[in-house]
Order: structure tokens, then C-alpha cells, then sequence
């Protein structure tokens, strides 16, 4: 499934990389933990968190993320909109909590594991 | 390509999370414009992802050394810090000594080291304690089946 797609379904409001949405979303990952991502996370998985600091792209870009889905209201900070902007990394925004984004990305399709 | 060093040099400063992981990314960067497998320039991103934010996150300054011989990737980490009083104890998962502002921006879950030690086919590390670290680190790419 598109992000495009993923968009659309859920109603989610994007906030950077405008360009990069057709890019195909493999699987998911829900942590807050940085390191635990660079760990588990896979290539063209979405990452959904709920930490809007500038670092969250430099994970994104280094493990090949699809994007990131802030959850629970929460809002990329200014910078972190930049960096995104530069490295293409799409960030987009849910006010649902991360239990109920998660389950109704999993209804669509994307699942954690093969 | 011959008579050039593949070897580079950054500088990374302690508690600068603006700019952290940006050193990470030109490591990938190269790798991957040298036509490097993915998966592996992926396992690379982890090691060196973990070595540079540990300078940021507990260090005041370091250096991170990236080069590419003839059968590995090495990557050697310095930095000017508070050193590491055990290294035994730092490398258990879980252990962190990072302060609350720190883990409130998801670092400081104690995988640092073991994602490094994961990633990497040799990880040694030297401290002295109110001096300094080094991280040295050899990856050794998949061999090109063909
Ligand atoms: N470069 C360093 N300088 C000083 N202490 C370090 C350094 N790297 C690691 N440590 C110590 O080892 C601990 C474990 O490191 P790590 O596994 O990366 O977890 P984390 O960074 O999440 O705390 C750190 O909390 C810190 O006490
Ligand atoms: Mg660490």
C-alpha cells in the first residue's frame, strides 16, 4: 500500500516531503525509543512515535523508512519539518493515540511481521 | 580511484542533537554511492548511528574515523568525555546512565553498545575515565556471490 493511500484511509494531515508519498509502505513499527528502532525496524516500514524532535529523521533516513506517523496530536517541531524537507522524509500527523493508529494500520494491511 | 585514501574524518560535538546523526548519514551516503549492498550499508547505519550519539549523548567532543580497506569497513570513535568506569556494565542491555532530558527524547534505553556489538564483526572499546573513549568497530561486507 501507498502512502498515498495510507493517507487517505486514516486521515492523516502531512507535514513534510509533500513529493515523496508514492512511495510504497512494506510493514510497520510503533516505538519511542530510538534505538530500539535503528534496531527493529525494517526497510519501507512506517514508524509511528510520538517524538517530534529533529532526530526521529536521522533514524528515518538511515534505516530507509517510508515515513513517520506522529500520534496522539502530536506535532514535528519546526526543525524537524526542515530536516525532513531536506532528507525527503514524509512526517504525518494523527490525533489518534498510538494503540489506535497502529490497529487500524493493521486492518489496511500493514503488518509488523511477514 | 587509485593512490586515494578511502578514509574520512568527522567531528562530532557533544549534546548537539540538532545536528546529531548527521555523520551517520554521510558514512551511508558513501557506502551506498560505492555501490555497497544495502542490507549491509543498513547494518553500518546502526553501529555508527550508536557510536555517534553516544558522543552527543555522554561525551563533550569526539572524532568518528571511517575507512574502507580491503576486507572490512572500520570505524573508530574518540572523544573527549567522562570515559566509561566499566565497560562490562555499559555493554548489559539496559544500562544507561543517561539523564531524564535525555531519555525523554528516546535515547538512553541502554542499547547503544549491544546494537553496536550486533552490527559489527569486532567492537572494541578503551577508556579512561575524566579522559575519554574509543570505539573502534570492523565490518566485514557480504562477499559478492556471483
Ligand atoms: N562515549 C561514551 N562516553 C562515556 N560514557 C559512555 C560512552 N558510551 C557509552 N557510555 C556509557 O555506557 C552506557 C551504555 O551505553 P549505551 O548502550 O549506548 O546506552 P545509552 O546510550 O542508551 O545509555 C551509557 O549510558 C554511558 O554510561
Ligand atoms: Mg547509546
Amino acid at each position: 500500500m501507498k502512502l498515498t493511500e495510507l493517507i487517505r484511509e486514516l486521515a492523516l494531515t502531512v507535514r513534510s516531503a509533500d513529493k515523496g508519498l508514492d512511495r510504497e509502505v512494506k510493514g510497520g513499527y510503533a516505538s519511542d525509543l530510538l534505538s530500539d528502532v535503528m534496531a527493529h525496524s525494517k526497510e519501507g516500514d512506517i514508524w509511528v512515535t510520538i517524538q517530534g524532535h529533529p532526530n526521529v529523521v536521522a533514524v528515518a533516513t538511515l534505516r530507509d523508512l517510508a515515513g513517520i506517523i506522529l500520534a496522539n496530536g502530536r506535532q514535528p517541531d519546526a526543525e524537524t519539518v526542515q530536516r525532513a524537507e531536506e532528507e525527503g522524509v514524509p512526517i504525518l500527523c494523527t490525533p489518534l493515540p498510538t494503540y489506535e493508529i497502529v490497529g487500524r494500520l493493521y486492518r489496511l494491511g500493514i503488518h509488523g511481521q511477514d | 580511484m587509485q593512490g586515494k585514501a578511502l578514509e574520512w574524518a568527522y567531528e562530532i560535538e557533544g549534546k548537539d542533537f540538532r545536528n546529531a546523526g548527521k555523520v551517520s548519514s554521510k558514512v551511508k551516503e558513501i557506502l551506498k554511492e560505492l555501490g555497497f549492498d544495502p542490507a549491509f550499508v543498513r547494518g553500518v547505519a546502526i553501529a555508527s548511528y550508536e557510536a555517534e550519539m553516544n558522543v552527543v549523548c555522554h561525551a563533550e567532543k569526539g572524532t568518528l574515523h571511517f575507512a574502507i580497506l580491503p576486507e572490512a569497513l572500520k570505524i573508530v570513535v574518540e572523544d573527549q568525555g567522562p570515559g566509561i568506569p566499566d565497560i562490562a556494565l555499559a555493554m548489559q542491555e539496559g544500562y544507561s546512565t543517561a539523564p531524564a532530558e535525555i531519555r525523554e527524547m528516546g535515547f538512553g534505553a541502554g542499547m547503544g553498545l549491544p546494537n553496536m556489538k550486533k552490527n559489527t564483526d569486532e567492537l572494541n572499546i578503551a577508556s579512561t575515565v575524566g579522559k575519554g573513549t574509543v570505539v573502534e568497530m570492523v565490518i566485514r561486507p557480504p562477499l559478492p556471490r556471483e
